[in-house]
């Protein structure tokens, strides 16, 4: 667990009602956009267990489309995201899983369909804004925000790790955990790491040969 | 420098001859590396966001998304300006609190602190006390330092969600730490400080988290004007007798302890307590305070 911040206590702010079922319903839906490779054209959201149940009140609904949208978690905007989605040309839908949940009480699945392909994540809001994804078009994986992360989405073919590997240890960035999964069609690399990364790292990583997509998650901030 | 329970921050202070909110402002820079005038700049921020929630509250209906709370802020200031305060400062900043709520539940910007369920009692509390004391935000920041302190000693030492240790966790921490604030601005020390957040969490240890409809509504509204009032009562006794019995750190591992056991039909499942009064929607329906 990291140290807690005098911000940790008097903050975030945000837009309420609930730090569980509205900010971190948002940042789950906020890696979904972040993952998807192109404009996004529609979203489909399945809620499960306390986000099943009081999605409505909490505003559960509006706060992962705000996510999708790219809202920060103090936007006021988020209230009128359906609107604002609409106008937009972002179609959505919101259904429930009312059987027994198998999950955090606190869960959500999001597919996205962007142009040129489609993603589906799976994501738990764990309390307090903390979020974990749990799963990745289908592979389990997890990583929890507690950290900065990037997802690396890359050919699944040798040496394309130890290339990466290699621009962490030119920036000197310290890996916290790092897994790799794959799901049939692509390869993922999940870094968790010490502190943060520079421009420059982005830039030199983005360029590697079969790299598809690098998304980087700021979670100190 | 750093400090990992009640006594450890008292040592900090004495040792140092610093407040409580200057030890925390110090330990921002040290442990995370934080530019004292950007830390100090990032909490104005929070202060400013706490007034435009009040601020809101006040200026009409919200409209908030369950529907079980909505326009009690405004008609307890009216009462107020008509009637005059029955509790003295208490009377607006319970009324703030409450307002507070009403933003939070109509996905209205707020700041947790320590929790968004909780956010009415310290933004209710120091907003008011800046307005009927004169206290300008210099001072109002560096009392949201020191409860900031004593909101990471308890979530250090016990918790403050109320799905792990009750109402008593999430609005007790809040009261805790108003009431810890209160104390600094009216110049107790820091020993001062600590015995008025024990003294706040003693006063409603036990008490559960029973959301109606499982919403951050109500309950929760009213109890963060409880949480208001306990706050300003502990702060005081705390400033005139300056000795608590029970020490901080003590009261923090009692409040965890009584968390752990509590059933959890009382830790915010929405399955116990109020929330399991039947006809609660019936009634909401056929109010109109918030139309």
């Amino acid at each position: 667990m990291r140290e807690l911040s005098a911000f940790d206590i008097i903050g975030p702010v945000m837009v309420g009602p609930s730090s569980s079922h509205t900010a971190g319903a948002l940042k789950i839906a906020r890696i979904a956009r972040r993952l998807a490779g192109g404009k996004i054209t529609a979203v489909h959201f399945i809620l499960y267990g306390s986000f099943a149940k009081t999605y409505r009140g909490h505003g559960t609904d509006r706060a992962l489309l705000g996510g999708i949208l790219g809202m920060e978690t103090d936007d006021l905007n988020i209230k009128n995201s359906f609107e604002i989605a609409r106008a937009r040309g972002i179609n959505f839908m919101f259904d429930t899983e009312d059987s027994e949940n198998p999950y955090h009480p606190n869960t959500v699945e999001i597919t996205v369909f962007f142009e040129g392909g489609e993603l589906t994540l799976r994501g738990s809001s764990v309390g307090g804004g903390e979020i974990e994804i749990t799963n990745i078009n289908g592979t389990d994986i997890s990583f929890s925000g507690q950290y900065d992360a990037l997802i690396i989405r890359q050919k699944d073919a040798p040496g394309v790790i130890a290339r990466i590997a290699g621009v962490f240890e030119k920036h000197n960035v310290n890996i916290a955990f790092m897994r790799v999964y794959r799901d049939g069609k692509n390869a993922y690399s999940i870094v968790e790491i010490d502190g943060s990364v520079s421009d420059e790292f982005m830039e030199e990583i983005k360029k590697l040969p079969q790299i598809d997509s690098v998304s980087y998650f700021d979670f100190a901030d | 420098m750093d400090f990992k329970s009640g006594k450890a921050l008292i040592g900090v202070c004495r040792e140092e001859g610093i407040s409580i909110s200057e030890a925390m402002i110090r330990r921002e820079s040290e442990v995370f590396g934080a530019p004292r005038d950007e830390t100090i700049k990032k909490m104005t921020h929070a202060l400013v966001v706490m007034r435009e929630s009040v601020e809101t509250a006040k200026a009409g209906n919200v409209g908030v998304l369950g529907g079980y709370i909505g326009g009690e802020s405004r008609a307890h200031l009216c009462y107020i300006e008509k009637n005059g305060a029955l509790g003295g400062m208490i009377s607006r900043a319970s009324a703030y609190a409450m307002g507070v709520i009403e933003v939070n539940a109509s996905m209205g910007r707020i700041v947790a602190a320590p929790t968004a369920g909780s956010s009415g009692v310290l933004a209710g509390t120091l907003i008011a006390a800046g307005e009927e004391y004169g206290f300008d935000d210099e001072k109002l920041v560096r009392a949201l330092f020191n409860a900031a302190a004593v909101g990471y000693l308890i979530t250090l030492g016990s918790t403050v969600a109320g799905a792990e240790g009750g109402c008593q966790a999430e609005v007790g921490a809040a009261s805790a730490m108003a009431a810890s604030a209160l104390c600094e601005l009216f110049g107790g020390e820091p020993e001062v400080c600590l015995g008025a957040a024990g003294d706040a969490i003693s006063n409603i240890l036990g008490l559960v988290c029973d959301p109606i409809g499982g919403l951050v509504e109500a309950p929760c509204q009213k109890r963060n004007a409880m949480g208001v009032a306990n706050a300003v009562i502990s702060a005081e006794i705390a400033l005139a007798t300056r000795r608590t019995l029970i020490q901080f750190d003590d009261v923090v591992k009692t409040m965890k302890k009584v968390g752990a056991a509590m059933p959890a039909e009382l830790r915010e499942t929405a399955l116990g307590g109020l929330a399991a009064v039947p006809n609660v929607k019936k009634f909401c329906r056929d109010c109109d305070l918030c139309k």
